[in-house]
């Protein structure tokens, strides 16, 4: 178990990279605290499985250090850092039996046989897979083989960190809750460090304790669900967290109030005169509609109904303004106006979010 | 839905059938004929049972080069697959070097095999060949026109040489196709080198190195060209494999019924082993499939 501190870490595939749009991964600086889980979220192609594969030591960065407990591990290869990882698709060893891939890492460590048959039975029982340990992994179905992949991954109990690397993709979805509480369950139990990257949103929110948001290789925002949710620090998190994601909006402020398209809308507080492409970002279920004068004038263009409320999908001068009515709400003819609670908008400078003056 | 049922269909499959008639199954038959049937000449043949099939049963010369035969596929399948995954192992992944090295190893399967022959007739050659020049040169005894065990390795290299390429290619493809997850994980298990062959690259291209071992040994088990441009059987009929025996029995000497019983069971080993090997080729992929 360690604390991972990145400082100034940034990668490049290109040999000599000039500009920053050569970087896969852009300067960071960052510590991973001791015990925690993280989930690195972000879609395809944003850097996070470069950022995972720096810190198992599978790829030397171009610049910057990695620090495990504050020991220099930059250039240390894998096999030094004593980390675990889990691949996206299921890596066993065919020819073994599913006993002698559990015991394959320490095995290969040189521990003691009657420890390795102990801890083996244990993670067995951990992921279920205790009748079928005496059977040959090949012909396995890519559930047990993951699972396989998943114990080889937590069998060692001295890691510094365990990594995974979107291991729930090729997993049944009922599988995937459980997997998913299996592995909250033994952090809980164990305190290892965990990064566990996915693309997918209720993935991260339910697996970390904190959750660093990447975006072009860069993490926007590592915070709680919560903050990610009510206070997205750019419109990227926004919108990529949250379904439907943030509302936003062209917008231009001036003290507490902000006019988009040509409507004034209170905003509870005051954010000065942010400069640059300043927008407006709520999300759906900060908006209502109602009838009467106030709020945005909007034309309905299609009502979802989801089951625990509806999304009201409206359009506003050519842009999309989503919002979540509860079950029961009744939907009326006349409702053309949309209402942001001001406690849901935030506002964004050239994409980042500008902080509210205190008052 | 009510299926058509229109038997003209049937004349769809003529082509194939006539195609497969002339180009296997007559010839096969002609062969079968000789095999029953002996001649004074004249074309009059008369009827003689299973006599030639006892007669080479009973043929010390034919068992000889059987012998000699399977020791020489079991020797070059030997050298060859283990030699073949070494290269393919040491072979670059990617870039202008891999290309270069596909290149390289595929020419010597591009050459006709008598050329093959020709060429190491020449090199083997004491007198003016760069190889026998070279060794008699240091001294050491080397002629494979006179000396068994010269004659033999000379032929062996020969067909390492020429055919190490299909093996090294073919493990070469199998070992491209692991994903880099395989080996990143065995580093983050502490697996070392040998424990990577052993268990994630061997089994992993075991089911094309099958392939290339069953092409190496239909096309050793039939090799006739390159041996007999070379040593011409000899010296004495200690490089005669069975197909140089079957010719010289066919041909020169024109027996054509003990060379058709000889043929018939020539055919039916490989028949046999081919089986064999595309048995335990599809049981592998079955194992433990359940």
């Amino acid at each position: 178990m360690a604390k991972i501190t990145l400082e100034n870490l940034a990668h490049s595939y290109l040999p000599n990279p000039t500009g920053e749009d050569d970087f896969a991964l852009k300067e960071l600086n960052h510590d991973w605290a001791d015990g925690e889980a993280y989930a690195l979220l972000g879609a395809s192609g944003c850097g996070k499985s470069t950022l995972l594969n720096i810190i198992s030591g599978l790829l030397h960065p171009s610049q910057g250090r990695i620090l495990f407990n504050d020991r220099d591990v930059t250039m240390a290869p894998t096999t030094q850092r004593n980390i675990a990882q889990v691949f996206q698709f299921p890596v066993v060893y065919d020819t073994m039996t599913v006993r002698e891939n559990l015991a394959f890492p320490l095995k290969n460590r040189g521990a003691d046989p009657a420890y390795i048959k102990d801890r083996v039975q244990q993670i067995a029982h951990m992921i279920g897979m205790e009748d079928s340990l005496s059977h040959k992994a090949r012909g396995l179905t890519a559930d047990a083989k993951q699972k396989i992949s998943l114990g080889r991954g937590m069998v060692r109990e001295d890691v510094n960190a365990l990594l995974f690397d979107e291991p729930l993709t090729v997993i049944d979805p009922h599988m995937k809750w459980e997997l998913r509480t299996q592995l909250k369950s033994l952090h809980h139990q164990f305190g290892h460090t965990m990064i566990y990257v996915t693309h997918d949103q209720t993935e991260a929110l339910t697996f970390a304790d904190k959750v660093a948001v990447m975006y072009d290789g860069r993490v926007v925002q590592m915070g709680t669900p919560q903050q990610l949710f009510e206070t997205p620090e750019h419109t990227f998190v926004g919108y990529f967290i949250g379904s439907p994601g943030m509302n936003v909006l062209e917008a231009t402020v001036t003290g507490d109030r902000a006019v988009v398209g040509g409507t004034e809308i209170p905003l509870g507080q005051s954010f000065g005169t942010p400069a640059g492409k300043v927008e407006l970002g709520v999300r759906p279920e900060f908006a209502s509609l109602q009838s009467g004068k106030k709020g945005l004038p909007v034309t309905i263009k299609r009502i979802e109904d989801v089951g625990r409320h509806k999304i009201v999908r409206t359009d506003f001068q050519g842009t999309e303004i989503n919002i979540i009515a509860p079950e029961g709400a009744e939907i009326l003819p006349d409702m053309n106006r949309v209402v942001f609670d001001t406690a849901g908008v935030n506002i964004y400078s050239d994409s980042w979010r500008v902080a509210p003056e205190v008052v | 839905m009510n299926k058509t049922v229109n038997q003209k269909a049937w004349f769809l499959i003529l082509p194939v059938l006539l195609l497969v008639a002339f180009s296997a199954v007559i010839p096969l038959m002609t062969v079968v004929n000789y095999s029953v049937q002996d001649t004074f000449g004249q074309n009059k043949f008369f009827w003689v049972g299973l006599e030639w099939f006892e007669e080479m049963m009973s043929s010390q010369r034919m068992w000889d080069a059987l012998a000699r035969q399977i020791s020489f596929s079991a020797i070059i399948l030997a050298i060859e697959v283990p030699l073949g995954i070494l290269v393919a192992l040491n072979m670059p992944k990617s870039g202008f070097w891999a290309s270069f090295c596909l290149v390289l190893m595929s020419l010597p399967l591009l050459i006709p095999w008598n050329v093959v022959g020709t060429i190491w007739q020449v090199f083997g050659r004491v007198d003016i060949g760069l190889l026998g020049y070279t060794l008699a040169a240091m001294g050491i005894d080397y002629n494979y026109t006179q000396d068994f065990y010269a004659a033999w390795v000379t032929v062996i290299v020969m067909d390492v040489w020429h055919w190490t390429s299909l093996v090294a290619l073919l493990a070469y493809a199998g070992l491209q196709s692991i994903p880099d997850a395989y080996y990143q994980a065995a580093k983050i298990d502490q697996a070392s080198r040998w424990k990577i062959f052993r268990f994630i690259e061997l089994p992993k291209i075991m089911g094309v190195l099958m392939i290339a071992i069953l092409l190496r040994f239909m096309d050793s088990f039939m090799i006739y060209t390159e041996p007999f441009v070379v040593t011409g059987g000899g010296p004495g009929n200690s490089t005669t494999f069975l197909s140089i025996d079957l010719v010289k029995m066919a041909l020169g000497q024109f027996d054509l019924g003990p060379a058709a019983a000889f043929s018939i069971m020539y055919y039916l080993v490989i028949l046999l082993v081919s089986y064999v090997f595309y048995t335990v080729m599809t049981n592998l992929d079955k194992r433990d499939g359940r």
